[in-house]
């Protein structure tokens, strides 16, 4: 008997097709958008790619971490070091900075994975905090008042402005459809099957033979890569870096956490749902100041407290939606069911 | 005599991480819930006192008959309303729910008192000394606010181990089915178990508020330094957490008599240091 296993259904073919005319018209967006636009998207995408890595981490591999933000920081200053203290070109920077944090987040991992659950998540809370206050004794990099990219080192990116937010623009949209086409394509593998049972009962997924230790201690540093890139690039293209910014809880791991949950936890389109609600809450109740981080703590408590699976949640319960091929269905052959 | 001074400095100190940490520590003894808006709460707690004070004229120490309650209900409402709702196998909604709430607080307090850093006045207690050896002077108020950290840890061991109450405690934290089924109202031990953390933030709140600057920003590193007297200490150990903020309190003291920028950072390496050698803490009761 002939049994093959295929991915997805009718709404991720309309799903994917839908996606690829998104990123083809996003990526004409610097002929057809204005430079407040391409920069807010770069940021949508850097907000998309951040929420999509911490989901795997915490939606999948249940590594509930607050504290991202030391690979956001971590991959900033490094891109800084880079280009300001060894002449290393920016755009190479990026990856340099991705693999260094990789790197670094192998001792990291073999620390507070000491520590579980809540614990866990307070642990890496320390450790940005720890690469905070290194941070801010680097005298080269400025200190605890930062330092900015000199004029030489930006004019070596591109020599007019134009070029210059096209091509970071073309580096963000690149980096978050390879970041979620390589989480998709991790989640299609056998690691994403250990992943998904890791997700759904880590007690069953160890009796049925996954390494979960080393499933979990591999997607931290893969994160940790990814995470460091995008730090990077946001840095680069706000060009100037300071610890407090580079470091901050509530930029890149509360808000994080509340586009996934919000979008739904455990979903690769959770966070693409999550991103969108969140920028436009953002754009339409900025002017509220503090009053609108307030109004964003709440909505996320109440999504928490009514909805726990998020907006995708509700969508893949009433319509069974699914936009990326990731569900795996067993099909047994034409010939095969005609022979019996 | 100068390294007497700092240790002395640093022990007096710890003695406030020590409360910030007791009221973590039983929330997650009971619960199994981290309070992510700890920090946060210690410091509305500070601000509840400053507009006490203000408005009745009264000394910081005075209002603490007024903060601790206030605070007390504000932890059963919160339990009750919000976190219970959120317990269960999955450690992400009390997460997620709590760093909800301490984005709320301190945007909170951000709006209605801005980011002015603040401070409240205790009088002529704030700079009295007295003499403990020949060249060592400790300040009253360092000495008075120790002294209600121990008397808080001692009060909460008795609580737990003496009393129907820490019985509830006890019996919740064991197993929260069994204890139901032996007629316990579990949402009412949590409740309780919330108002007396909150309580205990309160103390903590008020001391904090008389011996430094604070302002809406300062909760999270508040809930660092407890989660770490309480790591250091060993978990479900409640004089293991005073120790654990003594030691923290002491490397803290020696971190910023080494250099001004040093202070909390050789707060954290001592804490790594520990998690590194000895995961389960100094003196362990469970493990974790």
């Amino acid at each position: 008997m002939n049994v093959r296993i295929v991915f997805g259904g009718a709404s991720s073919r309309i799903g994917m097709a839908l996606c690829a005319c998104a990123v083809a018209v996003l990526a004409a967006a610097p002929f057809w958008a204005g430079r407040d636009d391409l920069f807010l998207l770069s940021q949508i995408y850097c907000y998309l790619a951040l929420a999509s890595l911490w989901n795997l981490l915490a939606g999948y591999a249940g590594l509930v971490s607050v504290g991202q933000q030391a690979y956001v920081g971590l991959g900033a200053y490094v891109l800084f070091a880079l280009a300001i203290l060894a002449g290393v070109s920016p755009l190479w920077a990026i990856p340099l900075a991705g693999v260094f944090s990789a790197a670094i987040a192998i001792p990291v991992a073999l620390l507070v994975f000491r520590l579980r659950g809540h614990y866990f998540a307070i642990g890496t809370w320390i450790v940005a905090e720890v690469f905070r206050l290194i941070a801010s004794q680097v005298s080269m990099l400025g200190g605890g008042s930062g330092t900015s990219l000199p004029a030489a080192v930006i004019v070596g990116i591109a020599p007019s402005r134009q070029l210059r937010d096209f091509i970071i623009y073309w580096i963000a949209l690149g980096l978050v459809v390879a970041i979620v086409a390589l989480i998709v394509l991790l989640l299609r593998s056998r690691y994403g099957l250990a992943l998904k049972a890791i997700r759904d009962s880590e007690l069953a997924a160890i009796c049925n033979g996954i390494d979960v230790k080393r499933t979990k201690f591999l997607v931290y540093c893969l994160t940790a890569f990814g995470t460091a890139m995008i730090g990077a690039l946001i840095f680069l293209q706000r060009l100037r870096v300071s610890p407090d910014a580079a470091f901050s809880v509530n930029d890149w791991t509360a808000f994080v956490i509340f586009i996934t949950v919000i979008g739904g936890i455990g979903r690769i389109e959770g966070p693409i749902v999550g991103t969108v609600v969140f920028f436009a809450l953002r754009q339409t109740l900025s002017d509220f100041g503090a009053l609108y981080l307030l109004m964003l703590g709440a909505v996320a408590i109440l999504v928490m407290l009514i909805a726990p699976k998020g907006i995708w949640g509700l969508v893949v319960e009433r319509f069974g939606w699914q936009v990326f091929p990731l569900e795996r269905k067993v099909v047994l052959d034409a010939a095969t069911v005609a022979r019996e | 005599m100068e390294w007497v001074n700092v240790i002395l400095q640093g022990v007096l100190v710890g003695g406030l991480y020590a409360m910030f940490a007791a009221g973590l520590s039983l929330i997650f003894g009971v619960m199994r819930l981290v309070n992510i808006a700890h920090g946060d709460l210690i410091v509305l707690a500070a601000y509840l006192a400053l507009v006490t004070t203000e408005t009745l004229g009264i000394g910081p120490l005075t209002a603490l008959v007024i903060v601790v309650p206030v605070m007390a209900l504000i932890g059963y409402a919160l339990q009750r309303l919000v976190l219970n709702r959120t317990l269960g196998d999955d450690l992400l909604p009390p997460l997620l729910v709590t760093f909800g709430l301490s984005v709320i607080i301190q945007n909170g307090l951000l709006e209605l008192f801005t980011a002015d850093s603040q401070k409240l006045q205790a009088g002529a207690i704030e700079v009295a000394t007295v003499p403990l050896a020949s060249g060592v002077y400790v300040g009253v108020l360092p000495l008075v606010q120790f002294a209600v950290a121990v008397a808080v840890i001692a009060a909460l061991q008795f609580i737990f181990y003496r009393t129907p109450l820490g019985r509830a405690f006890r019996a919740t934290a064991d197993d929260a089915q069994v204890a139901q089924l032996m007629g316990l109202d579990n949402r009412h031990v949590f409740a309780l178990a919330m108002a007396l953390s909150l309580a205990m933030v309160a103390i903590a709140g008020v001391f904090l508020a008389v011996r430094a600057n604070f302002d809406p920003s300062q909760g999270p590193s508040r809930l660092i330094f407890g989660f770490e007297a309480v790591i250091i200490g060993g978990l479900g150990s409640l004089w293991g957490t005073l120790a654990g903020g003594l030691i923290l309190g002491v490397a803290q003291a020696i971190g910023a008599h080494l250099s001004p920028g040093w202070q909390i950072l050789a707060g954290h390496i001592a804490f790594l240091i520990i998690l590194a050698v000895r995961p389960e803490g100094l003196f362990p009761k469970v493990r974790a």
